[in-house]
């Protein structure tokens, strides 16, 4: 997924600037937008605490500055600390990427004195009845706690928020909670559409009225907050009329390590059927990222077709979001279909549409995530 | 640039302790690592940020990168690439 605020001014030199190791699909919470796959208990061949190392290390030579431990939750790896320290003797940005569960006060001075840099805390609303609601567990009082320790141990942080039609509405109670933590950072990421949120898209996705309302009340409090809290926003790319520039485009900048060793350009691309993308157990980091004919597929221009070969935009946006236009489309190779310039538009705003007629057609049951999903299920277009 | 941005040649000013500036080799070039972000910096602008973050006020740092440089007087240039640097939280003014 693009990360709000991914301060780039740089095109990397054709290095994988941004390296994300997702450690486990393991997790305790049961979030129905979960960017793991459907079914991701079928990956179940972690990569060994040496094998991860060797890939940390793979990854400085080829240029990676900033290292996402991600997951699942990566708490539940018992060696984070180790492969911490690992990364930061080789010079990475570390960052965190946690839900919380599984933090405690002794594992976040053991981060700390590994040197680890900087945390990003999810949380999904502002009060433990809708939190519970939407991760499936009572961890709100957890949350609140741990992310106090977190800033009384000097980490700066981050708290993420996935926004969907159930919690957008408490934009301005949630800015109030991350000044009250004293964060650094707030995220308002908005959902995009991918794995289980594709699946919950209908129950998920916010009407226009409230992205307006809440972009809103963000825009008010930067005036007000100015420097104390910094707050990222980053819109459903449906209600763009030019689609988001993915990844900064294919094999530019971003490469990602799932549980099992493959080896992705984003954390998603899994769901692209027909790729073959290379496991770290087979192939040298090196080669995967230059040679592999996955990471080769849609880097540059070559790969476009019309209205992105001759569209001016091009090298802003590449096109968009390879997923995206597979799950929409059928062909990855198409041009994102949330551009206003794709033959594919009518069928975002049939989406949009769909979550402006309110509760009609919703079920306003969330299918929270869980073992046993078929496949094939996720795989659905829209 | 908002009021609270602006910076005075007197002021001695560090970096956000949030934020790492260092050499990175296979970049060729200084960068400053953040939460969520990286920037490549230019050699001009690595060597006012290396200069002016070892305690030395504003003027004393254009002072010096004049004198290096061979330029007549670099002060208004130092100044406004370090409240362009103050604006985006890159640097604090020291208390």
């Amino acid at each position: 997924m693009p990360k709000a605020g991914s301060g780039l001014s740089l095109d990397g030199l054709g290095m994988p600037l941004w390296l994300v190791i997702e450690l486990t699909y393991k997790c305790p919470l049961k979030c129905p937008w979960c960017s793991n796959p459907v079914d991701f208990d079928s990956y179940r061949n972690e990569l060994s605490t040496t094998e991860w190392k060797k890939v940390l290390r793979a990854g400085r030579q080829l240029g990676s500055l900033q290292l996402g431990f991600t997951g699942g939750e990566p708490m539940l790896r018992h060696d984070l600390e180790e492969l911490v320290e690992e990364a930061e003797r080789l010079g990475y940005y570390t960052n965190l990427i946690t839900s919380g569960v599984g933090l405690n006060p002794d594992r976040l001075r053991a981060l700390k004195k590994a040197g680890l840099k900087q945390i990003q805390l999810s949380i999904q609303a502002c009060d433990q009845e809708l939190n519970e609601k939407l991760v499936g567990l009572d961890v709100f009082a957890h949350k609140i706690a741990i992310a106090r320790t977190i800033k009384a141990e000097g980490f700066p942080m981050v708290l993420n928020v996935p926004v969907s039609r159930y919690n957008i509405d408490q934009t301005e109670e949630l800015i109030d909670l991350a000044a009250d933590l004293g964060v650094e950072y707030l995220e308002f990421a908005n959902l995009q559409y991918y794995n289980w949120a594709l699946l919950n898209r209908a129950e998920l996705l916010p009407t226009r009225e409230q992205l307006a309302r809440s972009e809103a009340q963000v825009n008010a409090a930067r005036k007000r907050l100015g420097k104390r809290l910094t707050i990222f926003f980053v819109v459903p790319d449906y209600y763009d009329s030019r689609p988001k520039a993915c990844m900064n485009g294919w094999g530019a900048i971003h490469l990602t390590i799932a549980p099992d060793g493959t080896a992705l350009p984003c954390q998603e691309a899994r769901l692209i059927k027909g790729i073959d993308f290379p496991n770290v157990r087979e192939h040298g980091l090196d080669w995967i990222w230059r040679e592999s004919p996955a990471f080769n597929q849609f880097r540059g221009e070559g790969w476009m077709k019309e209205p992105c070969r001759s569209c001016d935009e091009r090298e802003k946006d590449f096109g968009g979001c390879r997923c995206q236009a597979f799950l929409l489309t059928g062909d990855a190779s198409n041009t994102d279909p949330v551009c206003a310039k794709s033959p594919h538009r009518h069928v975002i705003d049939e989406l949009i549409g769909g979550a402006q007629r309110g509760d009609e057609g919703r079920t306003g049951r969330l299918v929270m995530r869980q073992r046993g999903m078929a496949p094939r299920t996720g795989a659905k277009a829209g | 640039m908002d009021a609270e941005s602006r910076l005075r040649p007197e002021d001695v000013v560090e970096l956000n302790p949030n934020f790492h500036f260092r050499w990175e080799e296979p970049q060729q070039a200084h960068v400053l690592l953040y939460p969520e972000g990286i920037v490549k910096l230019n050699e001009t602008a690595a060597s006012i940020l290396e200069r002016c973050t070892d305690g030395r006020s504003i003027a004393a740092v254009a002072a010096d990168l004049s004198q290096r440089y061979g330029e007549a007087n670099l002060s208004l240039d130092v100044l406004n690439f370090l409240e362009v640097a103050h604006a985006k939280g890159w640097v604090r003014v020291k208390p």
